[in-house]
């Protein structure tokens, strides 16, 4: 660290650093997620899941990774090359940058800025381009009809996201995500917006493509949506990107409503990995629970029924904040 | 998908013959215009096996096996009809226990049939979970069948003239324990399937068949009682035990897969019904007809029977020259003609409706292909 600063300067030595410490926190979450996903689905199902490597099959997911690394990537014949080859690469980007605004603990934040939602959401955005991309590149009907489904979702469902966020904003006056934490010192936000927090977790499962919402990889479907023609690593990064995007929403969850770091005895970073695990587990009883919504119905879901009422929750919101 | 053109509006997606939810290898060609289907074609016969020839190449009894495998997920049914048909032949009565037995395996069989439906359904609406559930209760019902049968799916298990091989005390125990764990899983799919907001909103008004495209099509089984006909072999044309037995024939008002998924639900309870009402009843006696002969060789004729299979009507049409071999022998099966109402159901629907309209149809593709 000390060598570090001397030859970048702080600034940058804590850029590095921190971006060495994202990618490890992404593998590593992405492995442990990957894992409980499987261990959580297959006790709701009435089996033990993987059971052989590891402790209860803990290292499952690195043996998984490794083949995955080891396997042959099969281009096509008639994708269109650049875009093809690119799309991973986009849709993982950007859910890395996310990791510099969240504050895991009062201390550990890579860097406290005044838009820290608005870069979240943003960068959350730009998932939607790389699944385009994807989709259109692989010329594959499949993974079109699911990179148009993606488009119409994550822009439906992106409004009111933004929108329910703005309520606990509007409370705190401020964009950055470590003040947000820091105004939850008395009582979490969800016990003043349980609307919002509803609305949040239902977009943010939306936003995220899982199920009930998972319409553009809805297996029975279109078989694999918009991943269907990749294979290897690209297709790994895929589904590193889906689960370090749950991490991402489940966290923006427990810094808005559920308090962030703060809590009892335990150091913040505990209590912060504690919520956003719960909040995660929550999100894979939905997907193991509920059959799939069809797409008008999403779409109709949205509009009429989240925006609105999304609405009315930041109208409410402000009256009162008004009125005090 | 450009080749074709900018100016039209339509493309074509091809639906299998590999795909998650056309359940073995069926093809469905669809013509689509964004994600709405305005051409659904079904292309069948991956799975031919020519059951039908090779009856014409065995005598009656080698033939036997090949019931099992046209459904391989109601065997017990088709068994019982060719049964039926060659009884007919040679004018063999039956005793009444192995009418009995061959009631309580039957249904038996309806019901895990129906609950492989139930799960890959759910799959095919995007409920991975449920199916799970099913296979586990299926499971109890295979390993009852298997004492008895000797197999888990492919059952061989009628003879002409009644069963090769008596149910015992402990079949009897496990299934009336089986009845009940079911009973008490029933309650459990209420409340987390029918009562799921989510699935009514998939299903209702899905894929409504009138009474008079029933008619039309020639649809049997659980399609015709969805909209609300209340057509079931077992009462129309009685046959084995059934008529001794007290159960309903669930219907629905609609037509729609909503209404098909509750009659078939409901089916599994009827049939719990009868196996328990059964169980009760089974006579003492011998289970073959006395004088069967070593050598099957009816005398010339034709014959045919009909079953309620799980899917609906399977007929069984035997032509006899006299010979050791059937002349002929043509199957009636039930998914044939109630698959070829999806092309008018699907037009304007989502490729998800198509999906959970194939999955109420209940196709099984290789008794399609013969």
């Amino acid at each position: 660290m000390e060598f570090l600063t001397q030859m970048l300067g702080a600034d940058v030595a804590r850029m590095v650093v921190g971006l060495i410490a994202i990618i490890a926190l992404v593998s590593v979450n992405a492995l442990f997620l990957i894992w409980m996903e499987r261990k959580v689905a297959a006790h709701m199902q009435l089996r033990p899941g993987p059971m052989e490597v590891g402790w209860h099959g803990a290292v499952q997911t690195v043996a998984d990774a490794v083949k995955l690394m080891g396997k042959e990537l099969i281009t096509p014949t008639d994708v269109d090359r650049p875009v093809y080859h690119l799309a991973p690469i986009v849709i993982f980007l950007p859910v890395l940058l996310s990791f510099l605004v969240i504050p895991f603990s009062q201390t550990l934040i890579i860097r406290d800025m005044n838009v820290g939602v608005l870069l979240i959401l943003a960068f959350a955005s730009l998932t939607v381009l790389a699944i385009l991309m994807a989709g259109w590149a692989s010329n594959n009907k499949y993974s079109v009809l699911g990179a148009i489904r993606s488009v119409a979702q994550t822009v439906a469902y992106e409004i009111p996201l933004l929108i329910t966020l703005m309520s606990p904003i509007l409370m705190v006056g401020s964009f950055s995500l470590a003040d947000i934490v820091a105004a939850q010192e008395r009582y979490w936000f969800v016990l003043t917006q349980p609307l919002a927090f509803i609305l949040y977790i239902v977009c943010a499962t939306a936003e995220t493509n899982r199920a009930p919402f998972d319409l553009p990889e809805a297996e029975s479907e279109l078989v694999a949506g918009f991943h269907t023609e990749y294979s290897g690593m690209k297709f790994g990064l895929f589904f590193l990107a889906e689960y370090t995007n749950m991490f991402i929403v489940s966290a923006l969850a427990t810094i808005f409503f559920l308090g962030g770091w703060r809590g009892p005895f335990l150091p913040g970073i505990f209590w912060f990995l504690i919520k956003v695990y719960a909040i995660i587990f929550l999100l894979m009883w939905f997907r193991w629970t509920f059959p799939r919504v069809r797409f008008d119905q999403l779409i109709t879901f949205a509009w009429k029924i989240l925006i609105p009422l999304a609405f009315a929750n930041l109208l409410i919101t402000a009256l009162i904040m008004k009125l005090r | 998908m450009l080749e074709r053109g900018l100016e039209e509006k339509t493309y074509v997606l091809n639906l299998g013959p590999q795909h998650p939810s056309t359940h073995g290898v069926l093809r469905v060609e669809l013509e689509m215009e964004g994600e709405f289907i305005t051409k659904a074609d079904p292309d069948i016969g991956y799975g031919h096996r020519g059951h039908e020839h090779m009856a014409e190449n065995r005598n009656y009894q080698q033939f036997l096996p090949n019931l099992g495998r046209v459904d391989y997920l109601h065997a017990l049914a088709y068994n019982q009809c060719y049964c039926m048909a060659v009884e007919k032949l040679l004018g063999l009565k039956v005793p009444e226990r192995a009418e009995f037995i061959r009631v309580i395996t039957g249904e038996m069989n309806r019901i895990s049939s129906h609950l492989l439906w139930l799960g890959a359904y759910l799959l095919d609406l995007g409920a991975f979970t449920p199916i799970l559930y099913c296979f586990d209760d299926r499971e109890h019902i295979l390993d009852l069948l298997d004492r008895v049968t000797g197999s888990r799916l492919t059952y061989c298990y009628y003879r002409f003239g009644g069963v090769p091989q008596d149910i015992d005390e402990e079949f009897v125990a496990g299934t009336r324990e089986f009845i009940k764990r079911l009973r008490t899983r029933f309650r459990d799919y209420d409340n987390l399937v029918t009562k799921n907001v989510i699935f009514i909103h998939r299903t209702r008004d899905v894929g409504i068949i009138t009474q008079e495209q029933c008619l039309e099509y020639g649809l049997t089984g659980p399609m015709v009682r969805g909209s609300g006909i209340p057509y079931d072999i077992r009462r129309s044309e009685p046959y084995s035990a059934y008529p001794l037995f007290d159960f309903e024939i669930p219907i629905g008002s609609k037509g729609d897969i909503l209404d098909r998924y509750l009659v078939r639900v409901k089916e599994m309870e009827q049939s719990l019904r009868i196996i328990e009402q059964a169980l009760n009843k089974l006579p003492e006696g011998p289970i073959m007809a006395e004088k069967v002969p070593k050598r099957i060789k009816p005398a010339e004729g034709e014959v045919y029977a009909a079953v309620e299979a799980a899917r609906g009507e399977f007929g069984c049409y035997v032509v006899s020259q006299g010979e050791v071999k059937p002349y002929r022998i043509k199957l009636r099966v039930p998914s044939f003609a109630n698959l070829s109402i999806l092309p008018e159901l699907s037009v304007d629907t989502l490729v998800a409706d198509l999906v959970a309209i194939l999955g109420s149809i209940d196709v099984v593709v290789p008794e399609i292909d013969r």
